[in-house]
């Protein structure tokens, strides 16, 4: 027998308490592990974008457009090494519900500026390049859809109009696949020609949704913004430059305040799981005062049995949370399937479990805590009723 | 087969505050009990038994006075030296027997020896021998709940043998027994006094248990009304 069995058979005593308590915490961690990983892969996808790229849109808001004169002006700027342009376009497959991130751009630009991101066959890269009607199909999308090169496939706007026809819709062939360099890259994407889509809309010609550029090195970043940013003061279109990260989280944040809203949920798990777990150990140590004595009695020092009931708490924590972990790794799983690459790298990563441990070592150590002193403190002739 | 001191009690005080009074439980109380006595304390209710009791186990410290054992000072000892010294010299035995519910006869015999630097083996061997001399080797495994009242007072002596200490403390250790149940009970802690020289001091309401010690002490409102010696 040894300490450990003692607190193993104290833990257990009272079965169906315990596994409910264990259920709670499961639950918590369940929340914690899939609203994090979510949290994870939205900060870190935003965290790899290179620190020299810029993006300049519109100062009154990013869906505002640019005039597409702007992309030689600046260009033509000290300390700006790459420069492309993109114009969102709405696109969804068949039906509306299918929304796919469609970006209409300048095939080599665009290419050569994400040349450390994206992986493209050069074969179709050429392809994309030379055919007007051709598109690149983000590998999340062309797995989704089964799409192989060749395919000819009708992409729908839900903003703009086709010149030829009237409809909504864009028939594009797909030259190539896009797959992801970095695994946080988001590969659920289309892109396509951008001459072609300027011609054939029927408003906003010249324009662009925005421009995104590559400077020298980060160390310029500053410089190369605030001389677009000035260059363009006063204009009918002024303009905003940011780094792509602040750029990635400004988008992001029009989805909602991610993190505030994972924080609160999960926070919420954890205080009530805080409560209701140590409210319950508070009485399942109460319960088991006179035992406490008795062991104080035969000698077991203070500190000692104040190790046992924090190591119970700490047991019971793990027991629910490492369990909840391990389906919250499942369930993130499924959903990054599910979710067909729109949230890339999204998987129960290292950082996310390690801050789950150490949350349930401090749950465990924050519900132990009153009843661990409580039994520090015991007084054994009050306990035994012995005055 | 008493011999020399064990216990000394000198000048012993023991008061307690409530509210805003103070209530005086000894008042410079003397006491001195031999090696290998048998003594029973017997009074009534409120007389200070169980207090005497606390002082004798170190689970509790006089406001005034020395108490010594084996010749040295345990008044001044702290409260982890005080565990200590309890775990290797003293035994206790309870009215309602207070094991744990979770444990096996065996574990519970075996607890206090997880105070101790005994390996697993040398642990088994000395529970398979306190269980043996109590009568319940083959109950080793049962829980307390599958025991009689009896058999858990016998568990709850091999416990407090275990670590062979030189004093039992006894608080009504048959208080909750029937008669013969309760016998046995007073017989086996007679032969552990008897042929083990264990001292001990055993707190009682009941007269026939009483006849079991070698002398009786009778307290009443702190202080010694009467010593008698019966065997």
């Amino acid at each position: 027998m040894s300490d450990f069995y003692l607190l193993w058979r104290n833990l257990f005593r009272r079965k169906l308490r315990t596994f409910l308590m264990m259920l709670a915490i499961f639950v918590a961690f369940v929340i914690y592990g899939v609203l994090g990983s979510i949290h994870y892969a939205f900060e870190h996808g935003v965290d790899s974008s290179a620190d020299n790229r810029l993006v300049v849109v519109n100062k009154i808001t990013f869906i505002q457009p640019l005039p597409y004169a702007y992309v030689g002006k600046i260009a033509a700027i000290k300390g700006v090494k790459n420069i492309t342009f993109a114009n969102w376009f709405g696109g969804y497959y068949q039906d509306a519900r299918n929304q796919i991130g469609t970006f209409a751009v300048d095939p080599e630009s665009y290419l050569r500026i994400y040349r450390d991101d994206l992986r493209i066959d050069p074969a179709a890269r050429d392809a994309f390049i030379h055919d007007r009607t051709s598109m690149v199909v983000g590998e999340a999308i062309a797995t989704k859809y089964g799409w192989k090169v060749g395919d000819r496939i009708p992409i729908n706007s839900n903003i703009f109009t086709n010149k030829a026809d009237g409809s909504h819709t864009w028939e594009l062939t797909v030259a190539g696949i896009a797959y992801a360099a970095k695994e946080s890259f988001n590969t659920s994407f289309i892109i396509f020609q951008y001459e072609n889509f300027n011609e054939s809309k029927t408003f906003g010609k010249d324009t662009v949704g925005w421009i995104t550029l590559e400077t020298d090195s980060a160390a310029v970043n500053d410089q190369v913004a605030a001389t677009i940013d000035e260059m363009f003061a006063n204009s009918t279109s002024e303009t905003d430059t940011q780094s792509e990260k602040a750029f990635g989280k400004a988008f992001l944040a029009q989805l909602g305040n991610i993190a505030l809203i994972i924080t609160l949920v999960v926070g919420a798990a954890f205080a009530t799981i805080l409560m209701i777990v140590g409210n319950t150990m508070v009485m399942a140590v109460r319960e088991r005062t006179k035992e406490i004595a008795v062991l104080k009695t035969l000698g077991f020092p203070s500190w000692r049995i104040w190790r046992q009931v924090l190591g119970e708490s700490v047991l019971l924590s793990l027991l629910g949370g490492v369990p909840g972990l391990a389906v919250a790794g499942l369930l993130v799983m499924v959903l990054s399937k599910a979710a067909s690459g729109a949230i890339p790298g999204l998987a129960l990563t290292l950082p996310v479990a390690g801050l789950g441990v150490a949350f349930m070592l401090l749950l465990g150590v924050v519900t132990g805590f009153l009843p661990a002193w409580n039994a520090l403190r015991l007084n054994i002739v009050t306990a035994l009723g012995r005055l | 087969m008493t011999g020399q001191t064990l216990i000394h009690l000198q000048d012993v005080s023991k008061r307690f505050v409530k509210g805003k009074d103070t209530i005086t439980i000894f008042d410079h109380l003397g006491l001195s009990i031999p090696a290998g006595d048998f003594v029973a304390v017997m009074g009534p209710s409120g007389s200070g038994k169980t207090t005497l009791l606390n002082l004798l186990g170190g689970i509790d410290q006089p406001t005034e006075g020395s108490i010594t054992f084996d010749g040295g000072r345990v008044d001044t000892l702290t409260e982890g030296q005080l565990a200590r010294w309890r775990a290797h010299n003293v035994g206790f035995i309870f009215q309602f027997y207070n094991l744990m519910p979770t444990l096996s006869a065996a574990r519970n015999v075996e607890l206090p020896l997880l105070l101790t630097s005994f390996g697993r083996a040398e642990r088994r061997r000395r529970v398979e021998a306190a269980l043996s001399l109590v009568g319940l080797a083959e109950r080793a495994n049962h829980y307390p709940r599958e025991m009689s009242g009896g058999q858990q007072q016998r568990v709850a002596i091999a416990r407090a043998l275990i670590s062979d200490p030189k004093l039992l403390l006894c608080d009504e250790p048959t208080g909750d027994l029937d008669r013969t149940t309760a016998d046995e009970i007073l017989a086996m802690l007679r032969l552990l006094n008897q042929e083990m020289g264990k001292t001990i001091v055993m707190v009682t309401h009941d007269p026939e248990a009483a006849k079991y010690a070698r002398r009786t002490l009778h307290l009443d409102k702190g202080r010694f009304t009467e010593r008698e010696l019966v065997a």
